[in-house]
C-alpha cells in the first residue's frame, strides 16, 4: 500500500524582475517519480539546492506541482477541497524549531493542531498526553518552549504533528539547526515513532549518519532522483556520492579506503560495530 | 539588559491565582487600575497595597520578578515625579534658584509615583500568572459580543498571542545582532541622541528582515497544522467559570467597594 506517490512531479520557481516580466525559471523538482509504502522509513538526501525541501512541501500541499501529480493516501494534492485532509494525513516538521512552535506552553502547542481540526476537548488532552509521551517530552509539558534545548523543541514540534494522528510525517531537515546531541535525540524519537507507532517517516536531511536506519534512501541532485536504494546500496557507491557533493560517514569512508588498498572488506559498511566485526573476521 | 522586561513573561508555578479564569484576572486588573484613580487619601492606597500584597502572596511569584518589570519604568517614573515636584503651583515648601517645591507638588509627586508603581506591579501580576495564550483566550471570549460589529475578534487574539510568544525570541535576537555588530566595531553607547538613533539602523534592518522571515515560516507551519481561522476550532482549554472564579469576582467587588469608600473619605 503506498501512502505517498508522485508521477512526473515538476515544480518551477519563476523569477520575475520589477516589472513582472519573467526573468528566468528554475526547475527545483524535475520529473520525479516516487512511491513510498505505508509504514516505511524513507530518507531523502541531497546537498543544498537539490530540490529536496521543495519536494517535501508538495507532500503537505503547501506547494502545488507545476506539472505532474502527487497523491497522498490516494488523494490528489491539487484538489482544493481535500487540502485539509491531506495536511492531516501527512504532517510536516520544519527546520527551525522556534518558527513553528505557536504555543507559549509545550502542551498548548501540541494541542494547536487538534484544536484546528475541531477535536473535542477531552480527546485533545488524550492526544496531547499520548504524543508527548511518544517523543519523551511529557515531563516538560508545562514548560515554556523558550526554556528548552533545540533538540527538545524539535521533539515538541514532532509531538505537535503527531497529535493530529497523521499516517505519515514529513521532516524537512529537522536537525539542521541542532547540535550533535540534539540531532541524536530527534533521530531516536523519529525512529521510535516509525517502529512503535508505525507512522510512515519521510526524513529530508543532508546528514548521512541519520539515514542508516532508513528502509529506503533517495538521493536528489538538481531536482532529479540521482540514486535510490537501501542505505547499504547507497553507501557502497562512495565515488558517486562524492560526485553529488555528499559526505559519507567516516567509518564507511575508512572501510572504503582500506578496501581500495587491498583489504577484503564487504561493501557499504554503515556502523562502527559492523566495521569492527568485519575487521575481526580478517 | 533587554531581557529585563517582565511584561508578557509568564512565571510557571501552581497557585490559586494561576488557576483563575483569565476573564476574572482581566476584569480584576482593569477594576484595580481604575480604583487607583479614585482615591483621595492615603487609606485608599493602603487598602490597594494590602490587596495587591495578598494577591502577590497567593500567586507564589517571587516579588523580585514584579520589581524586574518596574526597572523598565524607572525613567518614566522619575520624569513624572520631577515634573510634578517642580511644576505644581501652591504653597512653597523649599525654594532655591528658580526652582520651587510646593507642598501640593510633593503630595502629587508621591501620589503619582505610588499610583504608577502599583499600576505596573498590578498588571505584572496578571501577565506573570496567566499564559499569554490564556490571556488572549480570555480576551477572545470576553470580547465576543464585538463580533456582531464585524470586529475580527479571533484574528486579533491570535495575532496578539503570537506577538507575545515572539517577544522573547526577538529580544534574544536583538541581543545577538547587537553583539555581532559591536564585535565589528559598531558603537551604540556614545554620541548624542541623533547619533545613537543612527547607530540603531544596522541593528534594526537585520532584525526586521529576520522577523519577516520568521513570520513567513510560522504562517507555513500553522497552515501545515490545519490552521484556517477561528471557524470550527475547538479549544483545548475552554473557559468555564468555576466556583473559585465566582469567589474571586466577589473578592474584587468587595475590594472595590471597600477601597473606594475608604479612599474617598
Amino acid at each position: 500500500m503506498s501512502i505517498v506517490k508522485t508521477k512526473d512531479l515538476t515544480f518551477e520557481y519563476i523569477r520575475r524582475d520589477e516589472d513582472g516580466n519573467v526573468e528566468g525559471i528554475t526547475t527545483a523538482v524535475d520529473k520525479v517519480d516516487l512511491d513510498i509504502a505505508q509504514g516505511s522509513f524513507v530518507a531523502v538526501l541531497g546537498h543544498n539546492g537539490s530540490g529536496k525541501s521543495t519536494l517535501a512541501k508538495h507532500i503537505n500541499a503547501i506547494l502545488n506541482p507545476t506539472e505532474g501529480t502527487v497523491w497522498v493516501d490516494g488523494m490528489d494534492t491539487s484538489e482544493e477541497e481535500k487540502i485539509w485532509d491531506i495536511r492531516q494525513t501527512a504532517g510536516m516538521v520544519f527546520q527551525n524549531p522556534d518558527n513553528q512552535i505557536i504555543g507559549q506552553v509545550v502542551e498548548e502547542d501540541v494541542g494547536f493542531g487538534p484544536e484546528n481540526m475541531g477535536i473535542p476537548t477531552k480527546e485533545i488532552w488524550e492526544r496531547v498526553e499520548e504524543s508527548l509521551r511518544a517523543v519523551g517530552m511529557y515531563e516538560f509539558r508545562k514548560y515554556s518552549p523558550n526554556k528548552l534545548s533545540g533538540g527538545q523543541k524539535q521533539r515538541v514540534s514532532i509531538a505537535g504533528v503527531l497529535a493530529m494522528h497523521p499516517k505519515c510525517i514529513v521532516l524537512d531537515e529537522p536537525t539542521a539547526m541542532l547540535d550533535p546531541s540534539g540531532r541524536r535525540e530527534v533521530v531516536r524519537a523519529v525512529r521510535a515513532l516509525n517502529q512503535v507507532e508505525g507512522v510512515t517517516i519521510i526524513l529530508i536531511t543532508h546528514y548521512m549518519e541519520e539515514i542508516i536506519y532508513a528502509d529506503k534512501v533517495f538521493v536528489m541532485d538538481s531536482g532529479k532522483i540521482a540514486m535510490e536504494g537501501t542505505p547499504r546500496e547507497i553507501f557502497s557507491q562512495v565515488e558517486r556520492l562524492k560526485e553529488l557533493r555528499l559526505d559519507v560517514p567516516q567509518v564507511t569512508l575508512l572501510a572504503y579506503e582500506l578496501k581500495k588498498k587491498g583489504l577484503r572488506l564487504p561493501d557499504g559498511i554503515l556502523t562502527v560495530k559492523e566495521f569492527a566485526d568485519a575487521i575481526e573476521k580478517l | 539588559m533587554l531581557r529585563d522586561i517582565t511584561l508578557g513573561q509568564y512565571y510557571q508555578t501552581e497557585s490559586i491565582i494561576h488557576k483563575l479564569d483569565p476573564r476574572v484576572k482581566l476584569a480584576g486588573t482593569l477594576l484595580y487600575i481604575i480604583s487607583l484613580f479614585f482615591f483621595r487619601n492615603f487609606i485608599g492606597y493602603a487598602a490597594a497595597a494590602v490587596f495587591l500584597a495578598v494577591v502577590i502572596r497567593l500567586s507564589k511569584v517571587p516579588f523580585k520578578f514584579m520589581i524586574r518589570g518596574m526597572k523598565a519604568m524607572v525613567f518614566l517614573l522619575l520624569l513624572t515625579v520631577v515634573f510634578n515636584l517642580f511644576l505644581t503651583p501652591g504653597t512653597p515648601l523649599v525654594s532655591f534658584w528658580k526652582l520651587r517645591i510646593t507642598m501640593e507638588g510633593l503630595q502629587l509627586a508621591v501620589t503619582m509615583a505610588v499610583r504608577l508603581s502599583m499600576l505596573v506591579i498590578g498588571s505584572s501580576v496578571m501577565t506573570l500568572t496567566t499564559t499569554p495564550n490564556n490571556l488572549t483566550d480570555g480576551m477572545e471570549k470576553g470580547m465576543r459580543p464585538l463580533k456582531l460589529f464585524r470586529v475580527p475578534v479571533h484574528e486579533v487574539a491570535m495575532m496578539m498571542s503570537i506577538a507575545l510568544r515572539f517577544i522573547p525570541i526577538l529580544l534574544e535576537e536583538t541581543d545577538k545582532i547587537m553583539k555581532a555588530q559591536i564585535a565589528r566595531g559598531a558603537d551604540f553607547e556614545s554620541g548624542n541622541l541623533i547619533r545613537r538613533a543612527k547607530a540603531l539602523v544596522p541593528l534594526l534592518v537585520p532584525l526586521f528582515i529576520s522577523a519577516f522571515r520568521r513570520a513567513n515560516d510560522l504562517a507555513m507551519a500553522m497552515e501545515a497544522r490545519c490552521y484556517r481561522g477561528g471557524e470550527g476550532r475547538t479549544k483545548m482549554k475552554p473557559l468555564v467559570y468555576q466556583r473559585r472564579d465566582r469567589c474571586a469576582y466577589l473578592c474584587i467587588l468587595f475590594y472595590l467597594i471597600a477601597s473606594i469608600s475608604l479612599g474617598r473619605l
